[in-house]
């Protein structure tokens, strides 16, 4: 999915915990994120941490694609 | 004597239990279970499966490297011959584990190692060129075709015997390229390939090209302020009751659902996908498609505007033709609605 619609000319930006499989997909903006489960979150955390740990990934995910890259990149 | 076999497992093929267990850390056992057992069945008291180890599909691939060590250690301690991995079928976490037990074993202990796997299985190109991959079913369901091929070409490669061509053993090809003597010259055999296709008929190329099928990164957004973001998700996302009914596996269709109301997915969605373990995105479906964030960024002016449709669809077991096919079917009404930038997450 993450090629096709890349295909189009939209940027976008893999969030995915095995990042492996986002690299043989052919992704080429990364961001390594949690767990499986859970990809944007962590339930041990509090409420409010778990909140700040997400608006981290997702600033991460936004410079992704607000930076011009060449080849597959992780963030 | 009888040669050792030591075999590696999931959760559930070690029959530890489902979707709740893939937490799972490593464990042996000495003895053979679940598919280990029919296998060893299958070697026809020529080799033994010593034991097996199970390990949690999530467990293995959030932490690679302490269960790569502990199953590394297993197998420095009890010597085999071979290891097997699965057969993984189209289960994707399951076949990258099979994939990062091969290239360890294969590359640091340089003991040959079999897998079975489904063609499209994500394990096939990370260890197709180390271990034998076996091409299954997509399903548990040729478990009994899979066992015996594998078996075989087991039995095989701790004899030292030379195997035969992926498609008369069964296996996947590895991409090496074998001297073989044929009864008829190049310029002859291509000469008739020419010919069968130019009167129709079938003809097999002796050097399939591989398929480098890359898209280039698209350009990167200017100015994020002014920039509309989409979100798109494999992981299940729908509303409660599954309106549209999408599937929870092998999914053959998306949706689309306006959030341009929401301050957060949390309250009237939950996840149907079938291969991960459900509670944390039923608590908080926001801990998969971080909406109450983006929605947060629009009202900071950090974003443009959060595209009022997000997009999701089930990706376990869902064929690359079909994913291939949301993607464009999403893609084009992405780009038709203008939107800048699409943020994917994947469970």
């Amino acid at each position: 999915m993450v090629k096709e619609i890349e295909r189009y000319g939209i940027p976008i930006v893999h969030m995915a915990t095995i990042t492996t499989i986002s690299e043989s997909v052919g992704a080429n903006r990364i961001v390594p994120t949690i767990a499986i489960p859970h990809p944007v979150g962590n339930p041990d955390l509090s409420k409010e941490e778990e909140y700040t740990l997400r608006k981290k990934l997702t600033e991460r995910a936004l410079k992704a694609l607000s930076t011009e890259i060449e080849e597959a990149t992780h963030f | 004597m009888k040669f050792k076999v030591l075999y590696y497992v999931n959760q559930f093929f070690g029959q530890v239990g489902g979707e709740d267990k893939a937490g799972m850390a490593p464990e042996f056992k000495e003895e053979a279970v679940g598919p280990a057992m029919g296998f060893n069945g299958l070697l026809q008291g020529e080799g033994e499966v010593i034991g097996t180890i199970i390990c949690g599909d999530n467990f293995f691939n959030e932490n690679k490297e302490e269960a790569l060590e502990f199953i590394m250690n297993i197998i420095k301690e009890k010597q085999p011959d071979i290891v097997v991995a699965g057969p993984a079928f189209n289960a994707g976490r399951y076949g990258m584990a099979c994939a990062g037990v091969a290239k360890a074993v294969v590359d640091e202990l340089n003991i040959p190692v079999v897998s079975g796997m489904y063609e499209e299985n994500p394990g096939v190109e990370a260890c197709k060129s180390k271990a034998i991959v076996v091409k299954t079913a997509d399903s548990a369901a040729g478990m009994r075709e899979a066992l015996p091929v594998m078996a075989n070409i087991t039995k095989k490669l701790v004899k030292g015997e030379e195997l035969g061509l992926p498609e008369e053993e069964g296996y996947i090809p590895q991409g090496k390229r074998l001297t073989v003597f044929a009864e008829k010259r190049g310029s002859q055999r291509a000469v008739e390939m020419l010919l069968a296709r130019l009167n129709g008929g079938e003809f097999k190329t002796e050097l399939p090209m591989p398929e480098f099928d890359k898209v280039d990164p698209a350009p990167a957004i200017k100015d994020l302020s002014k920039a509309t973001i989409a979100l798109v998700t494999s992981g299940g996302i729908v509303p409660n009751g599954n309106p549209d009914r999408i599937q929870s596996a092998s999914a053959q269709k998306w949706g689309k659902y306006d959030v341009s109301q929401r301050d957060a997915l949390t309250g009237e969605y939950y996840t149907i996908h079938g291969g991960y373990d459900p509670v944390y995105a039923n608590e908080i479906p926001d801990r998969v498609v971080p909406l109450d964030v983006l929605k947060e960024f629009e009202k900071e002016g950090v974003i443009g505007k959060v595209y009022d449709y997000f997009y999701t669809t089930t990706g376990t077991g869902t064929s690359v033709a079909n994913a291939t096919k949301f993607g464009t079917e999403i893609g084009k009404e992405l780009k038709e609605a203008g939107v800048d930038g699409v943020i994917l997450t994947s469970t």
